[in-house]
């Protein structure tokens, strides 16, 4: 009796031990990364304007990238969050069971094509088979300023990469919501029914906002995911100055500015780089504080309590 | 507004599984019927074929008609959702919608039926629920606080007053409550009687006190054995079934003898 308490007692405290090393060792690993980009960001950051790719200064240099890497990842999520959604709810409550797991397998099979692949695919295969459209779109929708011409002849534009992304965070969006989908109360579902709900209204009033957290927190995810992805948007972007056309060659993302350059970069072009990673970083700290705050700010009504 | 419902022939099927055989069964408008039995006797799952909630389980389905004031609910071209906002459920458990108000919840299935309602009609519904509910005076101050802050007892009756806003025909109770304390039990069976008044009760119980205390009618539901359909044994006054049972299988269940 006492013999097994005892050892007992040990297991907690090794168990304890262990859990909680972790923990700092997860908070250690963020504090490195952190300060060595700040530590190697530096220089960058107090370095002549002149010196800076451009001339202008870093401010000058970083800015267009970071619009470029947002509009980019931006259009991925509208493309990609509706379809996602969309998906796990027809895996979840709509499909009939065997089509369903077969369905959610495939999904979760994009999730392990690697990124050049799907860089490959948009630069070989999705550009050129977009460009006929992106000239009717300069052509007829010309005069608002996202389509505006002259288009892409190779297709290589901001908005194909996205659609690239969009396909690449669409597995990570739609598996999450289909877990938090399956996991809504049948209590709930079956409120929603016994008042004469139809499936969809069933979904709107008991699913939907019962997997409302989670949904956000895919979502975040798949931003986390398209703002740092750098294979797809290095192969598929033919990236140049900051334009608002979504249409045009131009623009460029902060990952794959870095991934480009590096290779060759010296001196405080370096640091410039690492400076670029540094900003990357807190913008996704930023989205991830942002989606935290938006989770706890309805705790109240998410059924939790 | 109260309907009668008149069962004719009822099998109750889960795929190849017989769940509940031959049931017949004439429910009186503006009464209380309790259906009472051992676990598994199949009463929940009968309860459930009178609104066809049983349907949503895959593979579940019932042959037989269920007749609402003569029209069946599984006659051809019926569709479940227009049998389920015309006959109310409350569940074994309180199940308000916890990303709701109480007020929102109270007007769900109002606002399912596409009525668009004023906000002084809305108002004055849900008031007249919860007074139905007999919830009014204790959430009046906070009907815009989430209805999953409510006790038990409240979240329960906050969900009579959900079903009877859309003023259904019939109100079902699946053990309303088996998860409530006694004194909320006791608020809930109040409620029942003064239901009685303007629906017709349909209420699953393990508790036959309560079948004696809020029904007029009582159907004892039995099983031979596990594997075997259940069946509807006894259906009478409340007062016969527990006073002069005319089955022996009754007369021991209400006794106490197994069950």
């Amino acid at each position: 009796m006492t013999g097994s308490s005892a050892s007992g007692r040990a297991g907690d405290k090794v168990f304890s031990g262990t859990a909680m090393g972790a923990g700092i060792l997860i908070l250690l690993v963020l504090f490195g990364v952190a300060a060595f980009l700040v530590v190697q960001a530096f220089p960058a950051l107090v370095a002549k304007p002149a010196d800076i790719q451009g001339g202008a200064g870093f401010w000058a240099y970083i800015a267009p990238i970071v619009i470029g890497t947002l509009i980019a990842a931006a259009i991925a999520l509208v493309i990609a969050t509706p379809v996602a959604i969309g998906v796990a709810l027809f895996i979840s409550h709509y499909a009939p069971r065997r089509l369903a797991s077969g369905l959610g397998y495939v999904i979760d099979l994009l999730a392990a094509i690697p990124s050049v692949v799907y860089g490959a695919w948009g630069a070989a295969f999705l550009a050129p088979a977009i460009a006929p459209g992106y000239a009717w779109l300069a052509a007829n929708l010309g005069w608002i300023p996202i389509f505006a011409g002259p288009a892409s002849a190779t297709g290589k534009a901001i908005l194909t990469a996205a659609i690239v992304l969009a396909v690449m965070i669409l597995p990570i969006i739609t598996s999450l919501s289909r877990e938090i989908f399956l996991q809504t109360p049948k209590l709930h579902e079956e409120a929603a029914l016994a008042l004469g709900a139809t499936r969809w209204e069933m979904v709107r009033m008991a699913v939907l906002p019962f997997g409302r957290p989670g949904i956000i927190s895919a979502v975040m995810l798949g931003l986390g995911r398209a703002l740092g992805e750098t294979m797809a948007v290095a192969l598929v972007l033919s990236s140049g100055a900051l334009t608002a056309s979504l249409i045009q060659s131009g623009n460029q993302t902060i990952a794959a500015e870095i991934a480009l350059n590096f290779p060759e970069a010296s001196g405080v072009q370096v640091n410039t780089l690492i400076a670029a990673g540094l900003v990357l970083f807190v913008i996704t700290l930023a989205v991830n504080m942002v989606a935290r705050w938006i989770i706890t700010k309805h705790k109240e009504f998410s059924g939790a309590n | 507004m109260s309907k009668r419902i008149d069962v004719k022939d009822l099998n109750v099927y889960y795929g190849n599984f017989l769940a509940v055989e031959g049931v017949n069964i004439n429910i009186e408008a503006k009464s209380v019927t309790a259906f009472i039995g051992p676990s598994g006797c199949g009463k929940s799952t009968f309860l459930r074929t009178l609104n066809r909630m049983h349907e949503v389980i895959p593979g579940a389905y019932a042959k037989g008609e269920v007749l609402l004031d003569g029209a069946d609910i599984y006659g051809a071209g019926v569709d479940p959702v227009t049998v389920r906002s015309n006959i109310g459920m409350v569940f074994q458990r309180p199940n308000p919608f916890p990303t709701m108000s109480i007020r929102d919840n109270v007007l769900a299935g109002v606002k399912l039926n596409n009525k668009r309602i004023s906000k002084g009609e809305a108002d004055a519904l849900v008031e007249k629920s919860l007074q139905g509910a007999n919830l009014w005076n204790e959430v009046k101050d906070r009907l815009d606080k989430p209805g999953s802050g409510l006790s038990g007892g409240q979240q329960q009756r906050l969900c009579i007053a959900r079903a009877i806003a859309v003023e259904p025909a019939v109100l079902l109770m699946d053990e309303p409550c088996s998860a409530l304390d006694p004194i909320s039990t006791l608020a809930v069976e109040d409620l029942i009687n003064e239901l009685k008044d303007s629906y017709t009760v349909v209420i699953v119980t393990h508790n036959m006190q309560q079948a004696a205390r809020v029904s007029d009618k009582t159907a004892f539901f039995n099983i031979a054995g596990t594997g075997k359909p259940g069946k509807l044994i006894e259906f009478a006054e409340t007062s016969t079934i527990f006073n002069n049972p005319s089955q022996k299988a009754t007369e021991d269940y209400v006794s106490g003898r197994f069950g």
